[in-house]
This record gives C-alpha cells, sequence and structure tokens, in this order.
C-alpha cells in the first residue's frame, strides 16, 4: 500500500515548472501509480509566482494540497521556496535552486530582494539548497536548470528506479535529449542525502 | 491504455467519443484548452472560436436544432454573455444533443469573480452534470449527450480550474458515430415567439419532474457505504477534497447529476448516517436545497463560501484538530505580480497614456489589464469583455454635462472588440460621446494562450479566412477620426494621442503589433519587421533617474546600490522602448 505523496514544485512564470511536472508524472505513471497533477494557466503565467502540485500514490483522490501537507517543496528560485514553506509537513524536505530573480517590486527598486532565505529555510527544515542555474550553464544550456531540480527531485523522493533517461527521450526534442539526460544526472548527485534521510 | 489527462482534455476526448459533430466557444480560462483539443479531430468535428459566447451557443443550439450532436464551451462569466439564449434554450429542447460546458473559476486564478454557476441549471431548468476528475469529465460528456437526447434538454456540464487543469488517469475509448438526425421545421418547439413559448414552459415543468425521477436513479448520483457516523453528500472536486479528508471514517452520496437534485435520494442517505455534512466549493447550492427539503446537515456555517477549497480547508473546517504547522516570518517575502512580458507592444502605449493629465481610463478584459499595474498605473477601471467602451461613454456623457473637465479613454484588445467592443462603439457613435477609443490589437488573443481570433487570417482549425479589418468596422460604425500605429514608437504614438485629444468628436486609435510571444503566421512575417538583438545601458551616461525603470519592462532593473537601471539580455528581446525614453542616450543596442 503507497501512500498517497505531495510534491510542490514552485517558481516564476516561464521557468520551465510545467515541463518538469510533466516529466514527474510521466515518469510515476509508468511507475504504475495513480497520479494527479495540477497547475494553473493564465494571468499568473506573466511573470507571476506560479506552483504546480503532483500527488501520487495506490489512489489519489485530492489534485491539490493546502497548507502543511507537501512531503517536498521544490522551488526554482529562492524567495518562492520562503513564500511556499509553510505548504510543507514540518518533516518535509526542501530542494531550493539558489537563483534570484526579482519581482516587479524590487526590479523597481520599491523593495530589496530579502536576505538570509537559505538560512531560514535550513534551519526550519531539511532543506538542500543547490544552484542548478551553474550546473545547466556548465552543461552549455540555462534552461536545462528545471531539469538539474527533477534530477534533485527524484533522488530525495527516492524515485530513482524509474526509468527517467526513457521518459526524457518521450517527452523533449530530439536534439535536447543528451543534455536533459545529463542535467537529470547531475541534479541527481548534486543533492546531498546525509545520513537521515534515504526515502521520505 | 490509461492516458494522464487535463479535465479539458478529458472533456475533447469525450466529444469525440460521444460523436459531437459541431463544437463552438470564446477562449477563456481556464476552459480554453477544450476547443484546442477538439480541433484536431477536423475529420469528425466540425471545431470554431466564436466571435463571443453567445454567438458560440447560439452556433451549437443551431447545430443541434439542425440535428448534429453538439457541443459550446466557455468561462463562467462567458455564460452571462450567452445567457439570453441559454434560457431559452432550456424552453426548446434539442435535436442532435446539446452540451453546454461552463468552467468556473473559483479562487479567481485569472477571472473578475468568482460566480458558482450551479444556480443557472436552476434558473433556466436544464439538466446539469457535474465531474469530480478527468475520467468522469470524459463519461460524464457521453452520457450527458444521452441525457440531452433522451430527456430533450440541453445539459449544463460543469466544471471548476481545479477539474479543467489538474490531470488524472483516463481510459481512452473510441467514437461512437453516429448520423445526424433528420431535421424537421418545428413551429411549436423552435419558434419561440410568446403563444408558443407559454407552452414550451408547461412542457419544460413536466421534463424537470422525468429529470428529478432520473437523478433518483441514475449511477451518476451513487452511494459508497462506510462508517455511518458522518454522511457527506459532495460533488465536483469538493468531493476529492472530502475524500482525501475523510477516507473510510464516512459514507458518501456523490452527485454527478446535480440538477434537478435527487432528493429522495439525499433523504433516505440522510436518514442512514449520525451527522450529515455537505462539502460543496464556493455558495450553499446543495445545502440550501437540500434544508429546503427538510433535511438537517451542516456545511456553509463550516466551510467558507470564498475562494477556492482543498483538502487542508476541508480538514481544518470540520475536524476541528491542530495541525502542526512551519512557522516562520512571511512578511519578508516580496509580492510577484504578473506582468506584461519583455518587448510587450501594450507597455509603449500604456506608457505613453500614463503621461496625460485629467484622463480617466476605462480598460477590458485581457493582457492589458496589466496596464492598470504598477508602475504604469494606467487604467482606472476593468469591469468585463466589451465594458471598457461602454463605461467611458456613459462616464464622458456625464462628465460633460457636468462641465467636468476630463478626457476618456477606453482601452480594448482586438479580440475583446470583437468579442462585446463593436456594440459599445456604436453607442458612442449613436449617443455621441467624445471618448478615444483604443483597440490594442497584438494580432491574436494573448491572455489565454494565442488563440485565432476574426482578426488574425485564420480558423481554429488552421484555414485560411477573411481577416477582418478593424479601421474598416470602425469607419462603418460611424467613426470618423481613426489612426493606426505601432505602439514601440513613442513619437508617433505621442502624436496620436495629441491628435486625438484636440478633437470634439470621438475617435479611435489602433495599435497594430503583434504579441513579443506570438509564433508569427506568414500573414505577420509580411507585414512586421521584428525587433530583434538586445540592449544594454552604458553605466557612464545612466544617471540613475529610473524613466526606463518606469516603463515597467521585467528585464530591467533599478540597482539600488549603483544607482543605475541594468538590463538582462536573456529576457530583452530589443524592442527599443527603453531607448526611446532614456533621457540622456545611455541605452543602446549591445547584441544582435
Amino acid at each position: 500500500m503507497a501512500e498517497t505523496k505531495s510534491i510542490l514544485l514552485v517558481g516564476v512564470g516561464g521557468q520551465g515548472t510545467i515541463l518538469a511536472s510533466k516529466i514527474l508524472s510521466t515518469g510515476l505513471v509508468e511507475a504504475g501509480y495513480d497520479v494527479k497533477m495540477s497547475e494553473i494557466h493564465g494571468m499568473a503565467q506573466r511573470g507571476g509566482s506560479v506552483s504546480t502540485q503532483v500527488r501520487y500514490g495506490d489512489e489519489v483522490h485530492s489534485p491539490v494540497i493546502g497548507v502543511g501537507e507537501a512531503d517536498i517543496l521544490v522551488s526554482f528560485e529562492t524567495m518562492e521556496a520562503l513564500r511556499w514553506l509553510d505548504y510543507l509537513k514540518p518533516e518535509g524536505k526542501a530542494v531550493v535552486n539558489d537563483y534570484q530573480i526579482g519581482s516587479a517590486p524590487i526590479l523597481m527598486g520599491k523593495a530589496d530582494y530579502p536576505e538570509g532565505i537559505n538560512e531560514i529555510i535550513e534551519e526550519k527544515v531539511n532543506a538542500n539548497i543547490i544552484d542548478a542555474a551553474k550546473i545547466a550553464v556548465e552543461l552549455g544550456n540555462p534552461k536545462v536548470m528545471n531539469i538539474v531540480l527533477v534530477g534533485a527531485l527524484v533522488k530525495a523522493m527516492n524515485l530513482t528506479d524509474i526509468d527517467w533517461e526513457d521518459v526524457i527521450r518521450n517527452t523533449v526534442k530530439k536534439k535536447f535529449v543528451d543534455i536533459n539526460i545529463e542535467a537529470l544526472n547531475k541534479g541527481m548527485s548534486a543533492i546531498s542525502l546525509g545520513g537521515e534521510t534515504s526515502a521520505i | 491504455m490509461k492516458k494522464l489527462l487535463t479535465g479539458n482534455e478529458a472533456v475533447a476526448v469525450g466529444a469525440y467519443e460521444a460523436g459531437i459533430h459541431y463544437a463552438a466557444a470564446y477562449p477563456g480560462t481556464p476552459s480554453t484548452e477544450i476547443l484546442e483539443n477538439i480541433a484536431p479531430y477536423k475529420e469528425e468535428i466540425i471545431a470554431e472560436w466564436a466571435p463571443n459566447e453567445k454567438v458560440a451557443l447560439e452556433s451549437a443550439l443551431g447545430a443541434s436544432i439542425a440535428g448534429a450532436r453538439s457541443l459550446a464551451a466557455m468561462k463562467h462569466v462567458g455564460l452571462n454573455v450567452a445567457a439570453d439564449p441559454f434560457f431559452t434554450a432550456g424552453y426548446t429542447g434539442v435535436n442532435g444533443g446539446f452540451v453546454l460546458v461552463v468552467a468556473d473559476d473559483p479562487g479567481l486564478h485569472s477571472s473578475q469573480n468568482e460566480q458558482d454557476n450551479r444556480y443557472y441549471a436552476r434558473s433556466a431548468k436544464v439538466a446539469m452534470v457535474e465531474p469530480s476528475n478527468s475520467q468522469e469529465a470524459k463519461d460524464m460528456v457521453k452520457a450527458a449527450i444521452k441525457i440531452s437526447e433522451e430527456f430533450d434538454t440541453l445539459v449544463l456540464f460543469r466544471m471548476t480550474t481545479r477539474i479543467c487543469h489538474s490531470k488524472s488517469l483516463v481510459e481512452v475509448g473510441e467514437r461512437e458515430e453516429v448520423s445526424m438526425k433528420k431535421y424537421e421545421k418545428n413551429l411549436q418547439k423552435y419558434y419561440v415567439a410568446p403563444a408558443v413559448a407559454k407552452q414550451l414552459h408547461v412542457n419544460l415543468e413536466e421534463r424537470l419532474k422525468k429529470l428529478e425521477e432520473f437523478s433518483n436513479n441514475t449511477d451518476l448520483n451513487y452511494i459508497e457505504w462506510n462508517d455511518k457516523k458522518i454522511g457527506i453528500v459532495s460533488s465536483g472536486v469538493a468531493y476529492q477534497y472530502a475524500k482525501e479528508v475523510f477516507g473510510k471514517n464516512a459514507s458518501y452520496l456523490k452527485l454527478g447529476f446535480t440538477y434537478p437534485l435527487p432528493m429522495e435520494k439525499i433523504k433516505k442517505f440522510a436518514e442512514e448516517v449520525d451527522t450529515l455534512y455537505v462539502v460543496e466549493e464556493l455558495e450553499p447550492y446543495l445545502e440550501d436545497q437540500i434544508k429546503a427539503a427538510g433535511i438537517d446537515c451542516i456545511g456553509k456555517d463550516k466551510i467558507p463560501n470564498i475562494w477556492e477549497l482543498n483538502s487542508e480547508i476541508v480538514a481544518t473546517a470540520l475536524l476541528e484538530e491542530e495541525k502542526s504547522i512551519i512557522d516562520y516570518d512571511k512578511s519578508k517575502v516580496v509580492n510577484r505580480p504578473p506582468t506584461l512580458c519583455a518587448g510587450c507592444p501594450h507597455r509603449g502605449f500604456f506608457y505613453g497614456l500614463s503621461k496625460r493629465k485629467d484622463v480617466m481610463i476605462t480598460g477590458d478584459i485581457g493582457c492589458y489589464t496589466l496596464g492598470g499595474a504598477d508602475p504604469l498605473g494606467a487604467m482606472d477601471t476593468t469591469i468585463c469583455m466589451g465594458a471598457s467602451i461602454s463605461v467611458g461613454h456613459g462616464a464622458k456623457k456625464v462628465f460633460d454635462k457636468y462641465n467636468k473637465d476630463m478626457r476618456v479613454v477606453s482601452v480594448i484588445g482586438d479580440s475583446t472588440f470583437f468579442h462585446t467592443g463593436i456594440n459599445s462603439l456604436l453607442d458612442v457613435v449613436y449617443n455621441n460621446s467624445n471618448t478615444i477609443t483604443c483597440i490594442l490589437d497584438n494580432r491574436v488573443t494573448g491572455m489565454t494562450g494565442h488563440q485565432e481570433n476574426p482578426g488574425t487570417g485564420y480558423t481554429l482549425q488552421g484555414d485560411v479566412t477573411k481577416m477582418a479589418n478593424i479601421p474598416d468596422i470602425v469607419k462603418a460604425l460611424g467613426i470618423e477620426h481613426v489612426k493606426t500605429v505601432n505602439p514601440l514608437k513613442l513619437e508617433d504614438l505621442n502624436k496620436a494621442f495629441d491628435w486625438a485629444f484636440e478633437l470634439d468628436e470621438p475617435s479611435v486609435i489602433i495599435t497594430r503589433y503583434p504579441c513579443a510571444l506570438k509564433k508569427l503566421s506568414e500573414f505577420d512575417k509580411k507585414e512586421f519587421e521584428v525587433p530583434s538583438g538586445t540592449f544594454g545601458v552604458d553605466e557612464d551616461k545612466c544617471i540613475g533617474c529610473k524613466m526606463c525603470v518606469n516603463t515597467g519592462c521585467p528585464a530591467i532593473q533599478f540597482v539600488k546600490e549603483d544607482k543605475k537601471a541594468k538590463i538582462d539580455p536573456v529576457q530583452c528581446v530589443g524592442c527599443e522602448l527603453c531607448e526611446q525614453v532614456c533621457p540622456v542616450n545611455a541605452i543602446s543596442k549591445v547584441g544582435e
């Protein structure tokens, strides 16, 4: 009996959370799980704060979770992790991309990008802060940052038995397959599981 | 083989399998992808974008009367636009089966209100179904077509954002190919003059009795017996939240057919359980009817009727358990509102307009609604589609009558102008108000994700068609002063504003330039020169005046430490707007 697990992916419109969740949910379906995935279209996509939820288990009912219900929070942007942190279970994990995108008030100089976010998150929960942008740039395409984060996520959720490379082959355009597979593997090794972790 | 589909994709598959022949819609979040996913079944289904929801519903009704299985789709507020034919279609009934899909938006993710459209079924006295996941969304299209044909009724197919945009597994099947029903002229059914309508209302009440009997017997309304201490009546996505919270610790009466309600079934269920909860999103639609039938239940006194629900909200409302959550200072988090994209042609327009004084700017529904946000702040009102022009008209009439020295600028998009702006502009001409109407023609229906419209030259199914000519339409309505400009050329734009503000008759300014995200069509490629390259700030010249920052471009950042502006080359698309506003020529093209 596989208890339902909840993944919350958050970021900024245009960061590729939708492709990441597509790869994730496809892999989970192929592994035989019941899966529900929920995302928001429309106005929020125009540079706003976006979230996608993926839930999997033997039988999933609700497509969305509320405060205090996520097993893992994967944030594609640093400040977004803080915005959504209360959605995580206190014993949940956070994978945070060390990558900052200023929102409109910050770009206009009306507010400052908050400092010390990583420290707050590390103090509150089991967190992995990774520099997915740096890894992606080293691989030759900053856009694969999202797949680096997928790699970190599947490792953190102990979902490495699923053939993610195959999922990527069937999801992304042919010329981007190799770099995305590399990104996935780099993401998996970017995460430190420490002593206490294994699967959530 | 099971596929992971959104509710919208599942409705499209359901339409295909149900043998639908004709489908029409006006795009609107969260309903848009329904028709987009029906469109590829080009051999089997005629799929069209209509100019507005009323036209979509009427076209689908016409197809149904002609004998075809039909579907229309729209967002919740779209049904307000289509309400007139909707109510009368309740009287006429159908020939070929007719399903009307409406997608409500609890939580207002992308809408101006969160009305609960279940009341529409009750008001118009038509059957209603509500799916609670994608499999049901597909199956219920087929069920709805059968109900429609068996009972001679339009079926309202009510979805919500989390049904439309959540993916779950769906078993995909084959199409049931049915031929069109025979068309027969039938004045007593479709010629709804008062004498006919009088009799149709009598028939409608008869039909409702039969539908209520069906509601009590159909498998669409089913009971899951578990522990009988708690019984839950629920429908749609709220049912999933209830299951998530109570699991096997409660019994459920799951309603898939929600008008007319199966009151006999509800009564029997209520008698068997100790406490009856009604778990529903938004208004107490079920609860009020259940209470009116004399059945005791608990609902909205515990569960909020504002914003969308989720399992956590339902648990907090009904379980009264203390749950531990991560406690931290959330005030550090800075707001992240949506913005106009880098290179958006609307930015130039609103930047120019924001400099005008003593102006009331009446806005409309679309990406350009964001022109009202900081730092552009160039909008006073946003009500509904088409309202910019008519709200502006009324305001200008009374400003003038009572000697208030105010100009009124009405701002509307291309698709929105075709939607309901044309009628409003006719009013401006007919009742003669000196407003300035600006039609922001970005060559596509933008906010909903790039749909064709009567102005783009293509249909939903990819055929080349007549391209509606906005200047000609405007002139035909009687507007004598019309100018078309490129909104990214600030000097030309400001000249157009100067010209319009001096006129003492109504005028129209059309800004014609494609959306920065649009995949250009063959027509666009011939007409427009696409910007290229990226711009940069010369730090030695920059005086930190923030003029460029105040265009609100997400590619431009004001770096506080240096008091200089900086342009992100990854985001910059080379629209040249910031170069034009810089007073010291510090911005220039740096990359090709």
